[in-house]
């Protein structure tokens, strides 16, 4: 069979120099990969929120569930439930994941669902033109924050290892090998796997300086060490000009949620007489 | 005519509405048919709980403004029904707890004589009543053997000594030896649902939907269902609408609070094309209302939640045959049309006490849904005569399987051309039509004692039964569409004619069913609303309808 190149007809509309297309292309790296290593491509379902990022469902020739806005990661629960023999991975935005979804997120990480979180964090609200998200700096100047920022962003990192995910890594679009490989070992962890994706936005919030600046390959990591995690994780708080960090920065095998549902035998009577059962019981 | 009303009354914990259950349950054996109000607040312990558990030997499905046995676990239990009591009723009260007329049982020192745990007050009660009304403790030990079989021994002994404590007073004759499974309106949807097919059911608590999830939850261990109890109602429409797409038939279930979270969920699926059921138990709102009592409140909201135009089955049944029936209907629909569903039911219904007449409940016999063969590429939206695009769920060898809450083309890709979006719009609207074709071949409106009534009353949801007894005390027929979307206005035009009176009795302020009907050109002259988060009993029924002009 040809090998599918996994790209639809569907027109591109990102903005070029878009830090979305770097992902794109890992992403399709990566699950040529997963293919390589014997899953069946009908197999893979990719979920994704509503944001530049959710072009993704349109573009990549997969299955797909192109859900609403902050709500990848239910959906992605349901269909791995219904189905533990899919390969299930979101794509959120930070939007999406951090504050429209955010209980989701946390969720995710505390069931434990095989599931794999890809979350376009490019610090901006970019399809609604230009807002301050849960992680732009203080002080952003966006549209709906003209004076700047008034709240400091939050650590995702940190919130997902307090959170009781399993696997928690973070890229960036500026270093695609880096990022392929990470979604890789991601979509092979056997339970909820998280990437934070550093990703410039070539619009409103391109960041590529501080990023190329700032930003080194984890080495020397244990990443079965939750403390050595969480202080690596510590170390850039998403605002101030510290290194930054890419890498596996946790992993842990644990039960997955769907693992946990026992999961009924086909029952020996039809449905009928198991309700004909019941109703004698109410008698 | 036997029509007996019997009320326990107690704190919140000591197993009110089992007591009012296992004298449902005695009836039951003594071949009555029954019915069981359960009166809550919202707490967990302490307060004020009763039941009224009514027996008569028609099917009934109304409480009654009379009380022929108290059974007074608490001193409120006598002080706060005074007056529903006549010169006959017979009291039999807890004399540890309760300053009483009647007759006195000595529940506490019983149990601590048996070493008994403070629960098993209850069958003390229970045998005490059974003695005053003449059922041989033979019926009590029956009763307690099937519904209590794991303590059934220390339970027969202490509802002995219940027995045993009072004399005989008022005689309930055996009127028969046939009886009745006795459901809850939440059973009777659960088991419609699981006749469905269901695969998969999926609710956060509340109020009065609560025990449809307990139920399923339990049922999961004998069908192969799962139940998943996630962190909010947002979380449960989604979850829903993912499982629904990898194929499994999926029901959630809420209260108008929890459906209000939903609604994003809701209008996904509606344009998403993905079927899912609603199981929307209404109780007094606005916000966080009454939560533990009853209303009919939402019509309007379920008819109209969402964003933006789409099909929906809409139905509300009124009984618990009629709920076994129309809940599988609605999942059956939902899957075959590919429309979001909503089962309307109310406090009243899910939580009320039913004996279920198992003749009256079989559905036509579901089948596997007719896939129309796939040939060339699949297209999740292909666009067919009658709007319905083959379903196929992943993994689909040499396709992708692409649903979208954008607009999309057949491929399910966005789109924001003019033509598709039109296309797409008129393709939904074709499934209206066929959701109605399917609904037009069922009996969507029931009228009962109509031929010759010159006035009908026309009701929806649980008042059909409170209904029927009061409109019958008057001559009255009654009309009750149970299927509300897609609205069935031939039928029910076809049934209102020759009936020039309407009545339209609703547990809302303005009628939401008085309005829908004026909107399809169908008068409806009066309406008798009940706002207290009550239901109607039958005398309050009877006399309003008596001061209708």
């Amino acid at each position: 069979m040809p090998e599918k190149n996994l790209i639809t007809g569907a027109q591109n509309t990102w903005c070029p120099g878009c830090g979305n297309f770097t992902l794109q292309f890992a992403l399709r790296n990566a699950i040529k990969g997963l293919i390589a290593d014997g899953v069946p491509l009908e197999n893979i379902v990719l979920v994704t929120g509503i944001g530049c990022h959710a072009k993704m469902g349109d573009y990549l020739d997969i299955n797909s569930f192109y859900s609403i806005h902050g709500r990848t990661i239910p959906v992605a629960t349901g269909i791995k439930l219904a189905n533990p023999d899919l390969t299930v991975l979101c794509c959120a935005g930070d939007g999406d994941a951090y504050a429209e979804g955010l209980d989701h997120l946390i969720f995710g990480a505390k069931r434990n669902t095989d599931i794999t979180v890809i979350v376009h964090n490019n610090r901006v609200y970019g399809l609604t033109t230009g807002q301050y998200t849960p992680t732009s700096p203080l002080g952003f100047r966006g549209k709906s924050t003209p004076q700047g920022a008034p709240e400091e962003p939050f650590n995702p990192l940190i919130l997902m290892l307090a959170s009781g995910a399993g696997f928690v890594a973070r890229s960036t679009s500026r270093k695609m090998p880096h990022l392929s490989g990470i979604i890789g070992q991601a979509l092979r962890h056997k339970g909820f796997s998280y990437v934070d994706v550093l990703q410039i936005c070539a619009t409103y919030f391109n960041v590529s300086e501080l990023y190329d600046r700032q930003g080194y390959e984890l080495s020397d990591h244990d990443p079965s060490d939750f403390s050595a995690a969480c202080a690596k994780a510590e170390e850039w708080d998403y605002n101030s000009d510290a290194p930054i960090a890419f890498g596996l920065f946790y992993q842990e095998e644990k039960t997955s949620f769907e693992e946990r549902f026992s999961r009924h035998p086909a029952s020996p009577g039809s449905r009928n007489e198991q309700i004909r059962a019941f109703l004698e019981m109410k008698r | 005519m036997n029509d007996i009303s019997v009320l326990t009354g107690g704190r919140a914990g000591d197993g009110i509405n089992s007591a009012g259950l296992l004298i449902a349950h005695l009836f039951n054996q003594m071949g009555y048919q029954t019915y069981m109000y359960f009166d809550y607040p919202s707490l967990i312990k302490g307060g004020h709980n009763f039941t009224i558990t009514r027996a008569a030997e028609q099917k009934i499905g109304a409480h009654r403004d009379r009380c022929d046995y108290l059974l007074a676990l608490s001193q409120d239990s006598v002080d706060l029904h005074r007056h529903l009591f006549s010169e006959n009723t017979v009291i039999l009260y807890d004399s540890g707890r309760v300053h009483g007329e009647g007759q006195g049982i000595p529940v506490e020192a019983i149990l601590k004589a048996e070493q008994a745990p403070p629960v098993m007050g209850n069958s003390c009660i229970i045998g005490a009543f059974a003695k005053s009304s003449g059922i041989p403790f033979d019926v009590v030990e029956t009763v307690i053997r099937r519904q209590i079989p794991k303590a059934a021994a220390k339970n027969l002994v202490i509802a002995r000594k219940g027995y045993e404590a009072v004399r005989e007073e008022r005689i309930i004759p055996r009127i028969g030896t046939t009886c009745c499974p006795l459901v809850t309106g939440n059973e009777a949807i659960g088991l419609g649902l699981l006749h469905g097919g269901l695969d998969a059911y999926v609710a956060y608590p509340m109020t009065p939907t609560s025990n449809l999830l307990h139920f399923l939850a339990r049922a999961a261990r004998n069908f192969p269902l799962t139940v998943v109890h996630p962190e909010n109602e947002i979380a449960v429409m989604l979850m829903a609408l993912g499982l629904s797409y990898a194929g499994k038939k999926t029901a959630v279930g809420t209260s108008g609070g929890g459906f209000c979270l939903m609604t994003e969920g809701f209008s996904l699926a509606g344009g998403s094309e993905i079927p899912i059921v609603v199981v929307m138990g209404q109780r007094t709102g606005p916000s966080t209302g009454l939560p533990t009592y009853t209303g009919q409140t939402e019509l309007g909201f379920v008819l109209h939640a969402g964003q933006g135009e789409f099909p929906r089955l809409v139905v509300a049944p009124g009984d618990p045959e009629q709920a076994y029936f129309w809940s599988s209907i609605a999942l059956t629909l939902a899957w075959k049309c590919q429309v979001p569903a909503v089962i309307l039911a109310d406090k009243t219904l899910c939580e009320g006490t039913y004996s279920l007449d198992e003749k009256a409940i079989g559905p036509p016999e579901t089948s596997d849904l007719q896939q129309s063969g796939i040939s060339g590429q699949y297209r999740r939206y292909s666009i067919t005569d009658n709007g319905i695009s083959p379903l196929q769920f992943p993994p689909l060898k040499d396709a992708a399987i692409k649903v979208n809450s954008y607009a999309h083309d057949e491929d399910g890709i966005t789109t924001e051309k003019a033509d598709m979006v039109r296309l797409m719009t008129e393709k939904r609207q074709r499934k209206y039509e066929a959701l109605k074709g399917e609904i037009d071949a069922l009996e969507c409106v029931k009228s009962y004692g109509t031929s010759s009534a010159r006035t009908a009353l026309l009701c929806w949801g649980s008042t059909l039964l409170v209904c029927k007894e009061a409109a019958k005390r008057h001559g009255f027929g009654v009309i009750q569409p149970v299927v509300l979307s897609p609205f069935p206005e031939e039928q029910l035009k076809s049934v209102i004619e020759g009936t020039p009176n309407i009545i339209s009795v609703e547990e809302n302020t303005e009628g939401q069913l008085r309005l829908l009907c004026h909107q399809h050109g169908i008068p409806v002259a009066s309406h008798i609303a009940k706002i207290d988060g009550r239901p109607f009993s039958v005398e309050e029924l009877d006399a309003r309808l008596g001061e209708v002009p």
